[in-house]
């Protein structure tokens, strides 16, 4: 083998098992690796306890009840599957409102999450206001069609 | 064939034809910045959800893009100059870094102002796609200290190029991360499965962007291999003659 040959099998050799090692560490980490959990993993009783989280969600539709007079803020957050109500008190982000994915950072205190802090998750499409209304409707239906294929929520 | 090759990678070749190629990517790339730009915040119509905020993508993904790219090239030309013992390609990955860098800040920053208005906070710390873009800064940064740490410009070109390679391993991390793990950021938008899923309207001044800052990265990055590699052979005949000729080197 010549010497360039030989150089060319180390360096991708040893590319080929730093990749393996990485993948397999960042497997091991995996769950570590999530910024949030499901409701569907809350609801199962799969999160951290007496430790604060984040949970991600859609915030389900008609939910959102606001105090008078205070910047106390109810509301319910779903994945399709499963439901938890969560209590904020304070400013929401402006993408905030029903229908919109949030991630929220908080504790569960007796079936509901108190949060501390709610972060508005943007989705990955660009669209024209104009076009947005005539697709709401379509969205719609999808969204109506998933919860009733979707499977129970289990916990 | 490897002749051809050979003198292309030849040190006083590629000083001289470089310096031709440079405007080919300049202009194209500067005229497709300022249509991008133009449409980009007059033409396209406003997003549904959020409203003119948006518009920083069209800075936001060519950064972030390039970040990922100009580490490619880095690593790749590292890898090359490794193994066929090449100069021209350590004088490449030299090269690129400092440019890849500041993509990487650049995509930083506008991410960070995007994400106060719209998701409601300047940083999460834990954030995949966050941290691992943010590694890849100090990736670049470590690699640009080690190189300034050696004196040495042959060592300095094995060891960085080895810490390139390594740090390689992050750019699928970067890209998958919204895919693999649960993310604050949303999943990719142009690369997927079904077509981007962007108006057309809003689309082609972003591809815009996206070639444009590609072609006038490619023009910095050759404008830098070339000072880089008249500072490396600054003690040949090639360049000592270049010096005394009646241009001077220009």
């Amino acid at each position: 083998m010549k010497a360039r040959q030989q150089r060319m099998l180390a360096v991708g050799l040893a590319v080929l098992g730093l990749a393996i090692a990485a993948a397999l560490t960042l497997r091991a980490f995996r769950d570590n690796m999530m910024f949030f959990v499901s409701v569907s993993e809350v609801v199962a009783g799969d999160y951290p306890h007496e430790r604060k989280f984040r949970v991600g969600g859609l915030v389900v539709d008609g939910s959102v009840q606001r105090a008078d007079g205070s910047l106390d803020v109810h509301f319910l957050v779903t994945d399709m599957r499963c439901e938890i109500p969560v209590t904020y008190t304070g400013v929401l982000p402006d993408l905030f409102r029903e229908g919109q994915g949030v991630v929220a950072h908080g504790i569960m205190q007796q079936d509901v999450f108190v949060a501390d802090e709610v972060l508005a998750k943007h989705d990955e499409n660009y669209m024209a206001p104009e076009v947005a209304e005539s697709m709401a409707q379509h969205v719609e239906e999808n969204t109506a069609a998933l919860r009733e294929n979707g499977a129970e929520c289990t916990s | 064939m490897w002749t051809f090759l050979h003198k292309l990678a030849s040190p006083p070749h590629f000083f001289s034809y470089a310096k031709g190629l440079i405007p080919w990517f300049a202009w194209p790339g500067y005229a497709l910045l300022i249509y991008g730009s133009f449409a980009g915040l007059f033409l396209a119509p406003m997003d549904y959800q959020q409203k003119d905020a948006y518009r920083i993508i069209y800075l936001h993904v060519p950064a972030a893009y390039l970040s990922m790219m100009a580490y490619v090239i880095m690593a790749v030309a590292g890898g090359i100059g490794l193994i066929w013992r090449m100069k021209l390609a350590h004088a490449v990955a030299a090269s690129a870094a400092p440019i890849g860098a500041s993509f990487t800040f650049l995509a930083l920053a506008t991410g960070s102002i995007w994400g106060r208005p719209m998701w409601g906070t300047w940083w999460e710390w834990g954030d995949p796609r966050l941290m691992s873009e943010l590694i890849l800064l100090f990736l670049y940064i470590g690699y640009m200290a080690l190189r300034g740490a050696i004196d040495d410009t042959a060592k300095a070109d094995k060891a960085s190029a080895v810490l390139a390679l390594v740090g390689a391993v992050n750019i699928p991390v970067i890209h998958f991360s919204v895919e693999w793990w649960s993310s604050l950021h949303q999943g990719p938008t142009l690369v997927r499965a079904g077509g981007p899923a962007m108006d057309t309207s809003m689309l082609y001044p972003l591809l815009a962007m996206i070639l444009g800052a590609t072609l006038v990265f490619v023009s910095l990055l050759l404008r830098r291999v070339r000072s880089e590699v008249l500072q490396r052979e600054q003690r040949t005949r090639w360049v000592k003659a270049l010096v005394l000729s009646p241009k001077g080197g220009r």
